[in-house]
């Protein structure tokens, strides 16, 4: 009984209750009080489940706990639960992530008409993907992946009044099932190789029988659903656009559920991947383009939470790489890690977009939120800092423990990644640049990202001397002048901004009170220009203080994770042991002697080597020198612009939308008219026509029916002669 | 026993029986005419009947029963044609083709009943 997959049977039942739960009080309208706690309470009894199953498990083997679902006469379906370290681990970052969401929500959402069946859709998501973590079968692993797709169309609708939030959460539905098709083929085939759908037959099949048949194709295959999850190339569009939902279900997709999926199977059946290196190759390269498109992409961006959802796209590239790489271990201490630092960024992005009404950094940017945001500024400071890999947060961590697998993988030093083999160096090299890269770009953004929300543009001490605007009006024009050619909104910002001063001047004393709520005289024109942001009517800000305890909460929590979480994976083997090794074995020295484990001993260390250190850190310094010079050589315009001619391709997310539309979309479309003209004109032409063909014989034999009866003997006679005649002379 | 003559009356009564079916006008002498087609038939089951030395005599059988048909039948048709000829003041076949459609080969168009006079009830309705 004691036995931790017992229990980690039950957990995903505790959100899945609450989501039944809410949806009775949804319908019945009535209880509504009763919500909030209805949808916290389960999902953080179910967290604390998920440390009770992690501590349960400890650094043991891996237990299974199942039942016989069906017998199907071939392989046979099994609910059940099997915990090892890596499905212990993810649970509690589903769990800790799905609390933190549904708690933020709480008042971040009580405004909503509909934030019942909101609740209830996010108490389905986490249990989806509870099920997806736990499941011993991979067919109870698909129904949870697909729930999710579904919860994900939902949410990402939740304000389907907008036409931006219906397409979206059409197109992130439509993009991952694309992914899914092949997903499903893949596991048919793993599962008709090893003769079961039960992970561990399927693991072990391709321990001993190596990577060819059935293995192989299902592993190839199963990228495609991987892919789409995880939102790599060329299925990565459709995660920018789910920002049309609300700021916390981007949390909660982004860290711990929907996105992690992808890479956490392959983590599961990572031996599949290992025997099969072209599987790895193509992992690898769409990795590698991924991450570094997508962090320019992020650069680029002027919505906050669009750089926020690029920066995740990257990252998750960052995850596939080193799995490809071979780290299977870094890329899920990255997960881990990337779950808590990205979670706590949109969930300060949820404050700040709550507070100041609108997303846009260029608009941002004159709020002076740091002195209004005092929470949210320290702790964006630091979700911020682990993105970019700065010591001593989280991010810097797993981000230079993928490196290190990459730079070993590319010179092929360093201990055996496993029994199986390390993958080719040629994967290692490629890994190791685009980790490179990605890490410069991403401490770019950041930086900018960070100056954009909390330190305006245009500080004195960073432009030439200017003499102080003599009225906010004019300052408020001066401000329009500066920002504008940098924006590059063109003439109807500055239309805007004109028209907003001419209004700030009608009415001195309005302007005059913003300017000094924004705070000290050197900011008086920045003050006149949020004036003019809120004359645009970007939104409604929310006024008072902060924002509640229950979103300030989950931050500065989440903000602690971030900050200590990263050591855990410092010494020798606290993370990797935990995490046991790739076939669920725990690692045990006896066992690593005796030659019974996928990873050597040697294996078993998320410590970076020296070099490879050096050099990401040397391209995160390069990155933030970058864009402060940037910031210096041209005060009060956006660091981005240093992307050059790359800068608009890149905020388009590299036109990769038309280049889907010209490859999938338009084929589809005119296969679908070809259909419809089939139908319409050569099936229905049939049919019409037989109708038309009775009509006219009809036509013509009534003409015949003149009711003279003797024209009809003389018809009859006639008939009877010719038969008679035919018959005498045909003979 | 040649069966030539008897065949060949027979034929002849067939052919004016034929002729008369077809080409008059007066119903009376189509019904006549029929008659002739039947006899022709008696006729020929007759002659063969005695031909083949019908030990059963069917062809004989076969004559009386059609024999009396015939009665019945010719009963029944100076019935519709006393019918007719009573309604319409006439007893020309040709002129009794009320149940042929409009517009048909060769046929004028015939003149759409008046229709009746709507009723109280009728008025009452569309009041």
């Amino acid at each position: 009984m004691s036995q931790a997959s017992t229990v980690a049977l039950w957990i995903p039942l505790l959100p899945l209750a609450s989501a039944a739960a809410l949806a009775a009080v949804s319908i019945t309208e009535r209880g509504r009080k009763a919500v909030p706690a209805l949808a916290v309470v389960p999902t953080a009894a179910a967290a604390v489940l998920t440390f009770v199953v992690l501590f349960g498990h400890g650094t043991g083997a891996a237990t299974e706990s199942r039942v016989r679902y069906a017998a199907t006469g071939g392989p046979e379906l099994w609910l059940g639960a099997r915990v090892d370290g890596l499905a212990a681990l993810i649970a509690v970052l589903v769990g800790v992530v799905a609390t933190a969401v549904q708690l933020y929500s709480v008042t971040y959402m009580a405004h909503e008409e509909r934030y019942t069946s909101y609740t209830a859709l996010i108490s389905l998501f986490t249990a989806a993907m509870l099920v997806v973590v736990y499941s011993t079968d991979l067919l109870l692993l698909l129904v949870g992946w697909e729930v999710m797709g579904a919860c994900s169309y939902f949410l990402i609708g939740h304000h389907w009044e907008r036409p931006e939030a219906r397409s979206a959460s059409i197109k992130a539905f439509l993009v991952t099932k694309f992914g899914d098709v092949p997903f499903l083929l893949g596991i048919l085939f793993l599962a008709h190789g090893a003769g079961s759908f039960r992970v561990e037959p399927i693991v072990q099949h391709a321990i001993h029988q190596g990577g060819h048949g059935y293995t192989a194709a299902g592993a190839i295959l199963l990228i495609g659903g991987v892919m789409g999850k995880s939102a790599q190339i060329p299925l990565q569009t459709w995660l920018p656009d789910a920002m049309a939902g609300p700021t916390p279900i981007s949390a909660l997709i982004h860290a711990a559920t929907m996105v992690a999926a992808g890479v956490y199977v392959v983590a599961r059946l990572y031996p599949v991947f290992l025997v099969t290196p072209a599987a790895l190759w193509i992992l690898a390269i769409a990795a590698a383009l991924t991450a570094v498109t997508a962090a320019l992409s992020a650069f680029a961006q002027r919505d906050l939470k669009r750089i926020l959802a690029y920066s995740t796209v990257s990252q998750l590239a960052l995850m596939v790489a080193a799995l490809a790489a071979g780290g299977r271990d870094a890329a899920v201490f990255h997960l881990m890690s990337h779950g808590g630092f990205k979670a706590l960024l949109f969930l300060a992005a949820g404050v700040v977009i709550h507070k100041a009404g609108t997303g846009n950094v260029d608009e941002l940017n004159a709020h002076g939120l740091r002195r209004k945001l005092p929470v949210t500024f320290v702790t964006t400071t630091i979700g911020l800092a682990a993105l970019a890999g700065l010591p001593p947060f989280s991010g810097f961590f797993s981000k230079e423990s993928i490196a290190g697998v990459a730079y070993e993988t590319a010179t092929q030093s360093g201990p055996a990644k496993s029994v199986l083999g390390t993958p080719p160096s040629g994967i290692g090299w490629l890994v190791l640049i685009a980790t490179l890269l990605t890490g410069l770009l991403t401490a770019a953004y950041c930086l900018r990202t960070w100056w954009m929300l909390f330190v305006p543009l245009d500080r004195v001490w960073l432009r030439r001397d200017r003499k102080a605007a003599e009225t906010p009006a004019e300052a408020a024009a001066e401000v329009a002048k500066t920002i504008v050619p940098a924006s590059e909104t063109g003439a109807a910002a500055l239309e805007a901004l004109v028209a907003a001063s001419e209004e700030a001047k009608s009415e001195p004393g309005a302007v005059v009170g913003v300017g000094a709520g924004a705070g000290t005289g050197v900011e008086e024109g920045t003050g006149a220009g949020a004036a003019a942001s809120a004359g645009e009517g970007a939104g409604k800000p929310r006024t008072g203080p902060e924002a509640p305890l229950a979103e300030l909460g989950p931050l500065v929590v989440l903000a602690a994770i971030t900050t200590v979480f990263g050591f855990v994976g410092l010494n020798h083997g606290w993370f990797a042991s935990w995490l046991g090794d790739a076939d669920g074995n725990a690692y045990r020295t006896a066992a690593a002697e005796a030659g019974k484990l996928i990873q050597p001993a040697d294996a078993y260390r998320l410590s970076p080597a020296p070099l490879s250190t050096l050099l990401a850190v040397l391209a995160l310094l390069l990155g933030l020198a970058l864009v402060f010079s940037a910031l210096r050589a041209k005060p009060g315009t956006d660091p981005n612009r240093v992307l050059g001619l790359l800068r608009r391709p890149a905020r388009e997310g590299f036109h990769a939308d038309d280049l889907q539309d010209a490859v999938a979309v338009r084929p589809v479309q005119l296969a679908a008219d070809a259909v419809v003209f089939l139908d319409a004109e050569v099936v229905d032409g049939y049919v019409r026509g037989s109708g038309t063909a009775s009509r006219a014989l009809g036509e013509g034999l009534r003409r015949l029916q003149t009711g003279n009866v003797q024209l009809y003997l003389t018809g009859v006679l006639t008939g009877v002669v010719v038969i008679a005649a035919a018959l005498g002379f045909g003979r | 026993m040649h069966a030539v003559s008897p065949l060949t009356l027979a034929a002849l009564l067939f052919a004016v029986g034929v002729y008369g079916m077809l080409v008059r006008r007066n119903a009376v002498a189509v019904l006549m005419a029929v008659e002739l087609l039947l006899n022709a038939v008696n006729l020929n089951l007759v002659t063969f009947s005695a031909l083949l030395r019908d030990r059963l005599g069917m062809g004989q059988v076969f004559t009386i029963f059609l024999i009396t048909v015939a009665a019945a039948e010719t009963g029944l048709g100076l019935a519709i044609v006393l019918m007719l000829y009573r309604n319409r003041g006439t007893a020309a076949i040709d002129d009794a083709r009320e149940l042929g459609e409009d517009g048909a080969l060769g046929l004028k168009r015939l003149p759409s009943p008046t229709p009746p006079a709507a009723s109280e009830n009728d008025k009452a309705v569309a009041k």
